[in-house]
């Protein structure tokens, strides 16, 4: 297993490494000068220039790339130009809002896409399950921000029971940070309320991030329902005389969450990915919302900055996943 | 090498899908399995309505100037009724008009992108399958770099340097979608490699370039039709929505996600405008993908979904 974990983590860094030579290349290599696009599209020639000397750009590539990477290693990512706030503070206030929706879309998708799976197996070939997969197949077609759309005219505005778009009201005070994650602050101060108006914000955006891997588990989870409720082990569980839930529960469904597992490790990156176009939807002030709106004025720094953290995150869950699969099966462990 | 071309009937006889008999079989069963199975004959009549309205939409719509970014103040903001069945727009145009020729841009979009992807990722697969290797570790290593960052970020990131544009929107995306390519090509090489018509073409002398033309290509054609399939939906679909967050094509131009950017501000009182390029997207997506399922269930059994 040390070693296991030691070639793992080797493979960890190379890629870390790998994706700071892309967001390197995207930023110097590309068509278009670098210290051009850093200055902003008002800037004057000897603003440029005074760019090119002050981030080294005048320095040959090579050694560009060492300080870059060294300034990532200190946590500098540099300053946007058009907030001119540290890259480092604008990430600091998008990741828990972008970590709290992933988590509730993730939950969601996992309960809801079981449930509906489960289901379906269980009454297989009837009207349930018939509609229940036509929902599944569409799921993976239906666009995320169109979807979002409809959500926003259905159930704020047509039935008024949720907020449109935001984070929190304007004029409810947010608890003092702890977590910085804000409904798990409000609980934790004990603002019941506040964490009440915090839920019917997240509700939405977060159903909507969740509709992909929510019908990619419906899929699995159901798959693997029909397989598991006709093997051996099920059938003496029923000829013992246990009811067919019981069955269903401490059975069956054990046994198929590792492929949900699976496609959970899958979606994850796709999820994240996805908070660009619900965010945007939903004004909700996370990393997506926040690369969208930089990239929309040519400010490439925070984008830069988003991309190279959403894709550690990946690559780091990955990473667990791997390490959580050896764990359960030692046959991996050799491989 | 001065051998002699061989092509001798032994050959042919080992070479699945090159006896042309035999191919002609195999297709007539696809077509039979592709026609008992509901979702996939859906999926089929979609994407041919929408090629249809890709290549004659301009002169099957009631109202073609409305995708030329005219402008027509008397109009605006009509809900659907008999002249316009799916309303008018902030400018006055046509929305159906607009809907039906935005067809030709977002499928055009999908193709090139999946084109792209296929172009730099077969190659690759190609390659890193038949060599093995370093070359292998190599090209594997830079394509499961690719494939753990999400890819509409790294291609917002592209974006946001190269400049908003669909042209730009097709450059980025094409360059974050190859790395699916590479793992299937590179996985079917693999297999197909240790195959005896391929080791009897190599033992009678054939070069690299023609076992992988001849008898490698053909034999990933069916793996490579269901992903492009599949894909042309993704790309529709991420092109879109590019489009909607404001990076891809611009307001006059009739692309649907653009027409929902702008659209997006006209809720909820002038819904059609929003709702009608939406359920397009939605549509072509779907049809894409239940063709994709269907062909999948049909040349690669086991996948098949239960």
């Amino acid at each position: 297993m040390t070693l296991y974990l030691a070639r793992r983590v080797v493979v960890l860094c190379t890629m870390l490494f790998g994706l700071l030579c892309i967001t390197f290349f995207i930023a110097n290599v590309a068509p278009g000068d670098p210290a051009a696009l850093a200055a902003g599209p008002n800037a004057t020639a000897s603003m440029v220039a005074t760019i090119r000397t002050e981030y080294g750009l005048d320095k040959p590539l090579p050694q560009q790339f060492v300080l870059y990477v060294a300034s990532i290693f200190h946590g500098d990512l540099g300053r946007s130009i058009s907030t001119s706030q540290l890259v480092t503070d604008q990430i600091a206030l998008a990741l828990p809002n972008t970590i709290e929706l992933v988590l509730f879309a993730t939950g969601f998708a996992v309960i809801a896409g079981v449930f509906l799976g489960v289901v379906s197996a269980v009454w297989r070939d009837s009207i349930i399950d018939h509609a229940i997969r036509i929902f599944s197949v569409s799921g993976i077609a239906l666009p995320m921000f169109w979807l979002g759309l409809l959500l926003q005219l259905f159930f704020a505005v047509q039935l008024g029971w949720l907020p449109v778009s935001g984070r929190l009201g304007l004029v409810t005070v947010a608890p003092e940070p702890i977590t910085h994650l804000l409904i798990v602050d409000s609980i934790l101060r004990g603002q019941w309320s506040t964490a009440g108006e915090a839920f019917t914000y997240i509700l939405m955006p977060a159903l909507v991030l969740s509709f992909p891997t929510l019908a990619s588990i419906c899929r699995v989870a159901r798959a693997e329902m029909i397989e598991t409720l006709s093997s051996d082990y099920v059938l003496g569980a029923r000829a013992q005389g246990l009811g067919i839930f019981s069955i269903q529960i401490r059975h069956a469904l054990r046994n198929a969450m590792l492929p949900v597992l699976a496609v959970i490790g899958l979606h994850y990156g796709w999820t994240l990915g996805g908070t660009a176009l619900v965010e945007t939807v939903f004004d909700w002030p996370g990393l997506g919302l926040l690369a969208v709106n930089s990239a929309l004025l040519a400010d490439f720094k925070p984008v830069l900055a988003v991309t190279l953290i959403i894709g550690f995150n990946v690559m780091l869950a990955n990473f667990l996943i791997d390490m959580a699969y050896a764990w359960l099966d030692p046959r991996l462990r050799r491989g | 090498m001065s051998l002699p071309e061989v092509t001798s009937p032994d050959m042919a006889a080992l070479t699945p899908g090159a006896g042309s008999s035999s191919g002609r079989r195999e297709l007539r069963r696809a077509v039979w399995l592709l026609s008992r199975s509901f979702s996939s004959m859906l999926g089929l009549a979609i994407v041919v309505l929408f090629l249809v309205l890709a290549v004659f939409g301009k002169w099957l719509v009631p109202f073609p100037d409305a995708a030329t970014g005219s402008v027509d103040m008397a109009h605006t903001l009509q809900p659907p009724n008999w002249a316009h069945w799916f309303g008018t727009d902030d400018m006055g145009n046509d929305v159906f008009s607009r809907v039906i020729i935005g067809t030709q841009i977002s499928l055009q979009v999908g193709l090139i992108i999946t084109l792209g992807a296929a172009i730099i990722g077969v190659p690759l697969g190609m390659l890193s399958g038949y060599l093995g290797g370093w070359v292998r570790v190599t090209i594997m290593a830079i394509t499961d770099l690719f494939l753990s960052v999400p890819s509409l970020v790294l291609a917002i990131a592209i974006v946001a340097v190269l400049g908003p544009g669909v042209a730009n929107v097709m450059v980025a995306l094409a360059a974050v979608w190859w790395p699916g390519y590479v793992r299937l090509i590179d996985s079917k090489t693999l297999a197909l490699r240790e195959e005896p018509f391929v080791e009897a073409a190599r033992a009678l002398g054939a070069s690299t370039p023609r076992i992988i033309f001849r008898y490698l290509l053909p034999n990933c054609a069916s793996p490579l039709i269901i992903k492009a399939s599949m894909d042309m939906g993704a790309a529709i679909l991420a092109a879109a929505g590019l489009g909607f967050i404001g990076l891809g094509a611009k307001a006059p131009s009739p692309e649907w996600g653009a027409m929902l950017s702008v659209a997006r501000g006209y809720l909820p009182e002038w819904w059609w405008f929003a709702v009608f390029p939406g359920l397009a997207i939605y549509l072509s997506v779907l049809g894409f993908n239940l063709l994709g399922d269907g062909l999948r269930d049909i040349f690669d059994p086991r996948t098949t979904s239960q």
